[in-house]
């Protein structure tokens, strides 16, 4: 178990050392109207909404199961809330669109839930249809313009400060409640159970449908509050490019982390680390200034690097070379 | 049982989208003889403040105008707008209209639309092909120029050595590359003017953001940015202020598209200089199809009208911004 996290967190320290040896002062930290300043703090604030869907999208995954319409449910988050605070700027008006937003994204979560769990459909086709008509109703209610508000309490969750950046403080509360609620109680057992034998748990008792019901809402609550953060961390709501692709990103995190796609184990350090990752990977293109022509390719060689360094035939091959190198 | 019901579910569905499919097909097919004029239309998508501006000119034009106008939203990717135009010559629409989303790839999917004998008409946006017999007309702005005047200005306001950060728009997308060109013909001028960064920032406030934040830890002196839209701007004025600095004064600000809300920060002084690109082409592109229909000659090439905005101009202008 600890050898499986060995190499994303070396991956990670060699994408920050690189970051290092470009830039010297790119671990500097200072004070700045109250709250920490620095790249650090960046890659953090800014890696925040991968980290919270990637932490649902890790249980969803550990059913056996994938959803790809978090994305879409993030951008309907951001949606809904903006057009409901307008040109409001009390706290209240943006309290309440948050929650109505939340509402309707745990809602959206049963509707995946409903068409995995009640119908039986695949997870990848299932969730397919809300990934490609969310984005629709998220531009229904934008009317397909960019949503602009003017509202200091918004701001505060995705571009706010108390010391650290709130998002990050939200992300890693909820990684906490999560490890806590699977950890401490025997449901994360039930959720690996279901995914390594969904019929063979059910029939020693556990309630499997129930539980992919509930990971499919709770994975679009985190899509929700991830939304909140994009749209409050610029003050607009974008209803096209809001959470674009961040499915793809946070079944990369989860992957990197270690837990399999095929279901079963999980691991939430290891999600914690690959959505790091992610997030350091994009800062180091921006500060080492690698030319946004190769920017992809430069991506994809790392995250294949991380990936071939956590298989073990990979690893076989290369400690293989090692030992004849030194014989 | 529930397989029973998923099947009637995928069936229901399934016919439920053939008839969506049938029903848009049977309205169309209007030739010019038949009267109305019927337009095709494939939009890059909503990304801005500025294309939401263009769609609705669009729209409202095709309306005043008379022309049967049927839009279609690719959403940033070349793979939908091709498929919006095969669907439109499949429905024999009088005229494609469309905005590229990158400036290559379309020799195929237009020369499908030329054996179909339906004029192509180009905004916004040109295409990068040596065969011009596939489009009629290109209407749109000179993002050269646009890139020019930035550099103008710059040359004009710059004293001393002067570094530069550049957040570029999507990457292959014909604005983002000859708004670098013009701005860096210009500046070339002036050897005191560096740019010392230049990263996309996909023409979004968020991409935007991030790259300013990046930016100004490894970039030890930043003078000016220069950024290809206002939304990408905006961001960038989000992260100076993170920073503790003042957006327009400590770090000057240039940008292109004029907006609304481009524009009010321009009047509130956070922006120095926005040179214009204007979306409001819906009625010029009307004329244009009327033409092309009626078989006259049009010029390969028009240039929309548009202007540069101090901020002075801003504040003069912006009661009466319709975007």
């Amino acid at each position: 178990m600890k050898n499986r996290l060995l190499w994303p967190l070396l991956a990670l320290v060699a994408l920050l050392l690189l970051n290092l040896a470009v830039t010297p002062s790119f671990f500097a930290l200072r004070m700045q109207d109250g709250h920490l300043y620095g790249g650090l703090v960046d890659v953090l604030k800014n890696g925040a909404p991968t980290l919270l869907i990637a932490l649902g999208m890790t249980l969803v995954i550990a059913t056996r199961g994938i959803d790809l319409s978090v994305g879409a449910v993030a951008a309907i988050a951001g949606a809904v809330t903006c057009v409901h605070i307008g040109t409001s700027g009390s706290a209240a008006t943006a309290f309440a669109g948050m929650a109505i937003a939340l509402v309707l994204c745990a809602a959206l979560g049963l509707w995946n839930g409903f068409l995995v769990a009640g119908l039986g459909i695949q997870p990848i086709i299932a969730t397919l249809v809300l990934m490609t008509a969310g984005r629709g109703v998220a531009m229904l209610v934008t009317e397909g313009q960019i949503v602009t508000v003017n509202n200091t309490a918004y701001r505060q969750v995705g571009a706010g400060f108390v010391v650290l950046p709130v998002s990050i403080l939200i992300a890693l509360l909820v990684l906490g409640l999560v490890a806590f609620v699977t950890r401490k109680t025997a449901l994360g057992m039930l959720i690996e159970a279901v995914g390594v034998n969904p019929e063979a748990s059910r029939l020693a008792g556990v309630r499997s449908r129930t539980i992919i019901w509930t990971v499919y809402v709770f994975a679009a609550v985190c899509a929700g509050i991830a939304g909140l953060m994009i749209s409050s961390n610029v003050s607009a709501a974008d209803a096209n490019n809001a959470g674009l692709w961040i499915e793809m990103d946070a079944i990369l995190a989860v992957v990197i982390g270690g837990t399999s796609l095929a279901g079963g184990r999980y691991s939430l350090t290891g999600t914690l680390l690959g959505a790091l990752i992610i997030q350091t990977l994009t800062t180091t293109v921006y500060t080492i200034g690698v030319a946004p022509e190769v920017t992809l390719v430069f991506k994809a060689v790392v995250v294949i690097a991380v990936c071939l360094l956590q298989a073990p035939k990979a690893r076989a091959a290369l400690s293989f070379r090692k030992v004849a190198v030194s014989s | 049982m529930l397989k029973k019901i998923t099947t009637v579910a995928s069936v229901v569905l399934l016919s439920a989208l053939t008839a969506c499919g049938s029903g848009g097909g049977a309205d169309t097919g209007s030739t010019p003889a038949g009267g109305t004029i019927t337009m095709g239309f494939a939009q890059v998508g909503a990304e801005s403040g500025w294309r939401t501006a263009n769609t609705k000119s669009i729209q409202d034009e095709a309306k005043a105008a008379g022309i049967d106008l049927k839009f279609s939203d690719a959403q940033q990717k070349q793979e939908n707008q091709i498929k919006a135009i095969r669907s439109y010559i499949q429905q024999k629409v009088s005229v494609i209209a469309f905005s590229p989303v990158v400036e290559t790839g379309w020799d195929t999917v237009l020369l499908e639309a030329k054996r179909a004998n339906i004029p192509v008409i180009l905004t916004d946006r040109s295409i990068d092909s040596d065969d011009t017999s596939l489009y009629k007309t290109f209407l749109g702005s000179d993002f050269v120029e646009e890139g020019r005047k930035a550099g103008d200005w710059l040359v004009a306001n710059a004293s001393g050595p002067t570094n530069v950060v550049e957040l570029q728009g999507t990457t292959g997308a014909a604005p983002a590359i000859d708004r670098k060109k013009g701005f860096e013909e210009k500046i070339a001028s002036k050897p005191d003017i560096k740019v010392v960064a230049s990263q996309t920032g996909d023409f979004t406030r968020s991409g935007g953001k991030q790259v300013m934040e990046a930016f100004l830890k490894s970039q030890p002196k930043i003078d000016v940015v220069y950024a290809h839209n206002d939304d990408m701007g905006l961001g960038a004025i989000e992260a100076i202020k993170a920073a503790g600095k003042v957006p327009g004064k400590d770090i000057k600000i240039i940008t292109v598209d004029a907006v609304k809300d481009g524009m009010q920060a321009l009047a509130n002084g956070e922006i120095n200089f926005i040179v214009e690109c204007n979306p409001l082409l819906g009625k010029q592109l009307m004329d244009l199809t009327k033409k092309v229909v009626a078989g006259e000659q049009v010029p390969e090439r028009v240039v929309t009208e548009e202007g540069t905005f101090t901020q002075e101009q801003a504040k003069a202008a912006l009661p009466q911004r319709q975007y």
